[in-house]
């Protein structure tokens, strides 16, 4: 329950740790919060050779709004995000799923961006990237690229991001008006990983859209019509067995999906309600 | 660009209760060992090692935080306050620890340094807690002994005590 033995690299600017990252290859792990690799360091589930800590470099802990788009610094940890007085206006669906992203004690230190790389399939942040739309912007010492969430997340604990890259930043389009967002979870306890969380956003004139999170190994998403559409039954069905889900210690893979089917009709219904 | 390499120990220089302290250790020794063995101030206690009991709760530069989930290089500079700081007085309790020991809010004692570092935290940054607030902070910990009643009503009886305290300064 003690991590193997790594080098420790404090980058002090992008470039640096960058630098580093480039040098380490696939030997070396970014380290921001650590919330999610210190832990797979201590159960040496992770034994990289280099850490690279990220949460020195200046202006990497920025939360900024431009273009339409709310963008998060790889630096920026969970309970600033938390603490964002624009938040609940400006991404109210974020602002309902972070209370139930860890616990407190681990939100203080935990950073946006971290639980992305980590891509749990049980975590609320990558639901709502996928949920909204987000984009995550990846640098490398020799290259920069964004990525949708449909291209981002790979599988499960798996992501695009390729050796010597990082992700710099992840963005949310700023909400809109007249767009309803609504966020539901099933936990043993709160604070714990998520059975089936639902994540939903009804646009303006019809379309609703539902991302499930906690059953397939990513996050999933489908398009629904109105809950009163004689076919929306059939819809969320659909899409609960085409989730796979499968028993494990915590759930039933059949109480997974009428969770889906259950509590995906509640959150859509909820979403449709908030648009105004 | 700071780098501490593996296998030999460094110079790390941090804060622990209001008192700077350098000691050496190598970069993947975990905070809690750091202050345990590295400092020798075994008040913080460690349980499960990956973030999930809450024992190990310290307050970083102020925040609540799991002292497992962090390794000893990170900590360079760190503000960092333990069980042992939070005595107004050598030999006083402080309100929090007092209502512990008035509720029956501890038995074997494991999990208390770390309620106690969380609900410092939280009824410092935030008076008006809700008995809600109180309760999701309290989700961060496991307690086998007590069935956690009486460390909710401890912790609403400190926050009567110091809110009295508030109004009369």
């Amino acid at each position: 329950m003690k991590p193997a033995p790594f080098d420790y690299v404090r980058a002090e600017s992008l470039d640096e740790a960058l630098s580093a990252l480039a040098e380490g290859g696939d030997e070396a792990r970014v380290i921001a919060g650590g919330q999610s690799l210190v832990p797979m360091l201590n159960m040496r589930l992770a034994r990289p050779a280099i850490l690279v800590d990220v949460m020195h470099i200046r202006g990497l802990d920025r939360i900024s709004e431009a273009k339409g788009r709310i963008e998060i610094g790889a630096g920026v940890r969970q309970v600033a995000l938390e603490r964002w007085a624009p938040l609940s206006g400006m991404l109210p669906l974020v602002a309902a799923m972070l209370p139930w992203v860890g616990h407190a004690q681990i939100r203080s230190r935990g950073t946006v961006c971290g639980s992305l790389a980590h891509a749990d399939p049980s975590a609320e942040l990558p639901l709502a990237l996928l949920a909204l739309g987000g984009e995550v912007r990846l640098r490398s010492k020799k290259a920069k690229r964004v990525l949708s969430a449909a291209d981002f997340f790979l599988g499960m604990m798996a992501t695009a991001v390729g050796p010597g890259e990082m992700i710099e930043a992840i963005s949310f389009p700023t909400h809109a008006i007249g767009t309803g967002t609504a966020f539901r979870e099933i936990a043993r306890r709160h604070g714990d990983f998520a059975i089936v969380a639902c994540a939903a956003v009804a646009k303006p004139g019809g379309a609703v859209r539902l991302a499930v999170g906690g059953v397939a190994d990513i996050p999933q998403a489908v398009a629904l019509p109105d809950p009163s559409d004689p076919g929306f039954d059939d819809q969320l069905n659909e899409f609960a067995w085409s989730l796979n889900a499968r028993d494990d210690l915590h759930a039933s893979a059949r109480y997974r999906r009428d969770l889906v089917r259950e509590l995906g009709r509640r959150t859509v219904e909820e979403a449709i309600q908030c648009r105004s | 660009m700071p780098k501490l390499t593996k296998d030999t120990t460094h110079e790390i220089a941090f804060t622990l209760n209001g008192r700077k302290v350098n000691v050496r250790a190598e970069p993947r020794m975990l905070l809690t060992d750091l202050i345990r063995h590295a400092v020798g101030a075994t008040g913080t206690h460690v349980g499960c090692e990956h973030g999930v009991c809450g024992a190990c709760t310290v307050q970083i530069d102020g925040e609540p935080s799991r002292a497992c989930l962090m390794v000893a290089a990170q900590a360079e500079g760190a503000d960092i306050r333990t069980v042992e700081g939070i005595e107004p007085r050598p030999g006083e309790l402080s309100p929090l620890q007092a209502a512990f020991r008035e509720h029956f809010a501890l038995q074997c004692g494991f999990c208390t340094a770390g309620i106690l570092m969380s609900l410092d935290a939280l009824l410092s940054r935030n008076p008006d807690a809700s008995e809600k607030n109180i309760r999701e902070h309290l989700s961060g910990h496991l307690c086998r002994c007590t069935g956690y009643a009486p460390i909710v009503k401890a912790a609403l009886a400190a926050q009567r005590h110091l809110k009295e305290e508030l109004a009369h300064a």
